[in-house]
């Protein structure tokens, strides 16, 4: 099976994000894989290993997402390759899951595209689903177990209401969620490999493909309100003194 | 404004989010809902009671179950008809996928996850959260329809009418799905914390009440669940006598106390209830971005300096053991439960 599983870099979820003079930052804090990424890979790497086939990783990003793919190499991806482009900045998911179909149909030959369930950053959930779209193949989307079989790919597809079991034909786009396991650490012999792996990088000529215009933009950035309450400590005898001064608080309060 | 609502449904249960929709849609001019399904003539009903000038009904036994594909062709067909302006959406795992497909297909995009929606001049603006809530943002969408899925309990929810009815219009169904549901199991742990108005959550600490002895022949790890399971069950009992729903931290989840499904804050969910009370949890910073919107915040811990106590509006130092019991005896007993 040849799979791709798609990542994106995105800064550390420690990390305090701040707008700063109408941009993003977020102080010295590292760059990483988008953790739910990390899923994608795993659940990719499973696949592997139960059916055969090569892992390849895929991102969009500037340079510095190399380290990115360099993860998912040292997870034990078999390869990786990087899409960057001066225009690609201003992409937003739709422009992004073009950018990402042209890039599977240029690889080729692709059984199983594995994406994680959102990124940490813009956080839309929506690149997935839009992927499967322009590529006019099934979703299969929030797995928690993937399964193949005679060309076939079924799915326990998690959701609030319970789950649910879908299946659909290869080639096939599948999101992941928690329950596909834990992501497996690098390895110190995938370490060497990546430190030693040559990341192809893809431009938008490369794919053939001119820069899609932007729908979506942003206007405005804000920290959040910063709430001005200060804690007021409930303190008694015992455990049920500070009850009854705490549901009573809570009752003035209104909010039940 | 020509606004269409989609109402989210799973097997015949509305998501509350689809009537706030709704009354978002009205402040802003006529409304069209819009259901999909087999056999929802119920929905329908609710729909024009809720406010809906027009209800659009797909209603084949094609669409019993939600699918991706369908459902964005039967849209998109509908909507390059009728041409609104504005198509709104609860924010569901469902929804999710259904607008991002048919955004592809009318050349529009989705803003997701809105908190707020005003017009300037003609054009509408949405605020989003990004960074997992750290930072909010101001978007734009330049195509049409702008599509635009919205938090639940962010905008004010309609009263029903029962006095209000109507005759839906027909729709025209796209049966071109590309997957098969081939089963369902009713989750063993059914949560909705996005709609709960109370929400108790449980840390890492509810595994810690070194009084417990659990059953002989536990390995330690078995005996550290059985011991969260404990504490979860007194942080269970207060969520129901509040009538709100069960959370959890990180920790707790990761440490296999309680299913994914409970978890609040970073690659769990933002919730933004009335009243959160925070049991055994210190406050990891993506556990306090997931709740700090909540209008009222308890927090209760052993420790005194946990970073939880710099979000909440009340805070006690204490055995969450003892504490959360007598939490729930002392509002059994105001509430006359």
């Amino acid at each position: 099976m040849k799979i791709i599983a798609c990542i994106k870099q995105v800064p550390d979820s420690e990390a305090k994000v701040k707008a700063e003079d109408a941009k993003i930052t977020w102080g010295d804090a590292p760059l990483v894989i988008n953790p739910f990424d990390e899923y994608a890979v795993e659940g990719a790497l499973q696949q592997k290993e139960a059916q055969g086939g090569t892992v390849t990783a895929l991102c969009i990003g500037p340079e510095s997402a190399r380290d990115a793919l360099k993860h998912a190499l040292a997870m034990g991806a078999d390869e990786a390759i990087l899409i960057t482009d001066a225009a690609l900045p201003k992409l937003d998911t739709v422009g992004a899951a073009r950018v990402l179909a042209a890039a599977i149909q240029k690889i080729g030959g692709v059984d199983m595209v594995i994406f994680g369930r959102q990124t940490l950053d813009n956080g839309s959930g929506l690149t997935t689903a839009q992927t499967a779209r322009v590529l006019g193949i099934p979703l299969l989307g929030l797995a928690g177990q993937i399964k193949v079989q005679d060309g076939s790919v079924t799915v326990e597809r998690v959701t609030e209401e319970g789950r649910q079991t879908v299946s659909a034909k290869l080639p096939a786009i599948v999101s992941v969620v928690q329950s596909i396991g834990e992501p497996r650490y690098p390895s110190f012999m995938g370490i060497r490999k990546a430190s030693k792996a040559n990341i192809p990088v893809w431009t938008l000529s490369d794919l053939g493909i001119e820069a899609p215009a932007a729908v979506v933009a942003r206007t405005e950035l804000m920290n959040p309100p910063v709430k001005d309450t200060i804690v007021e400590m409930i303190t008694g005898e015992t455990p049920e003194a500070i009850a009854e001064t705490l549901v009573e608080k809570i009752l003035a309060e209104k909010v039940l | 404004m020509k606004t269409f609502v989609y109402i989210d449904h799973f097997k015949g249960e509305i998501q509350p989010a689809s009537w706030e929709a709704i009354g978002l849609g009205k402040t802003l001019g006529s409304v069209s809902a819009i259901v999909f399904g087999s056999g929802v003539d119920a929905i329908t009903k609710a729909a024009f009671e809720y406010g809906a000038d027009e209800v659009f009904v797909a209603d084949d036994t094609s669409l019993e179950d939600f699918r991706a594909e369908p459902y964005a062709s039967t849209l998109s067909a509908l909507a390059s008809s009728q041409s609104p302006d504005l198509i709104l959406f609860p924010i569901t795992a469902r929804t999710r996928e259904l607008a991002a497909m048919s955004a592809v297909d009318l050349n529009t995009g989705v803003l997701t996850d809105i908190s707020a929606l005003e017009m300037n001049g003609d054009q509408l603006i949405a605020t989003r959260p990004i960074y997992e809530g750290k930072v909010l943002e101001k978007t734009v969408c330049s195509g049409k329809p702008v599509m635009a899925s919205i938090r639940p309990r962010f905008f004010p929810k309609p009263e029903p009418d029962g006095s209000k009815s109507g005759t839906g219009t027909k729709v025209d169904v796209k049966a071109d799905a590309l997957t098969t549901v081939e089963g369902y199991s009713a989750s063993e742990s059914a949560v909705n914390l996005g709609d709960a108005g109370v929400i108790v959550s449980g840390g890492r600490g509810v595994s810690n009440n070194p009084s417990l002895q659990p059953p002989a022949g536990m390995d330690e790890r078995q005996a550290e669940i059985w011991r969260a399971h404990q504490g979860f069950a007194l942080i269970t009992e207060l969520a129901n006598v509040l009538g709100g729903a069960v959370g959890a931290s990180r920790a707790a989840v990761d440490g296999g106390y309680i299913p994914y499904s409970h978890q609040v804050g970073q690659t769990g969910k933002v919730v933004t209830p009335d009243l959160y009370i925070a049991c055994g949890i210190s406050g990891a910073v993506q556990h306090l971005v997931g709740m700090r919107n909540a209008k009222l915040i308890v927090a209760i811990n052993k420790d005194a300096d946990a970073p939880v106590f710099k979000q909440a509006r009340y805070g006690v130092v204490g055995d969450l053991f003892q504490v959360v019991p007598a939490l729930t005896e002392a509002f059994k007993k105001k509430l006359g439960k």
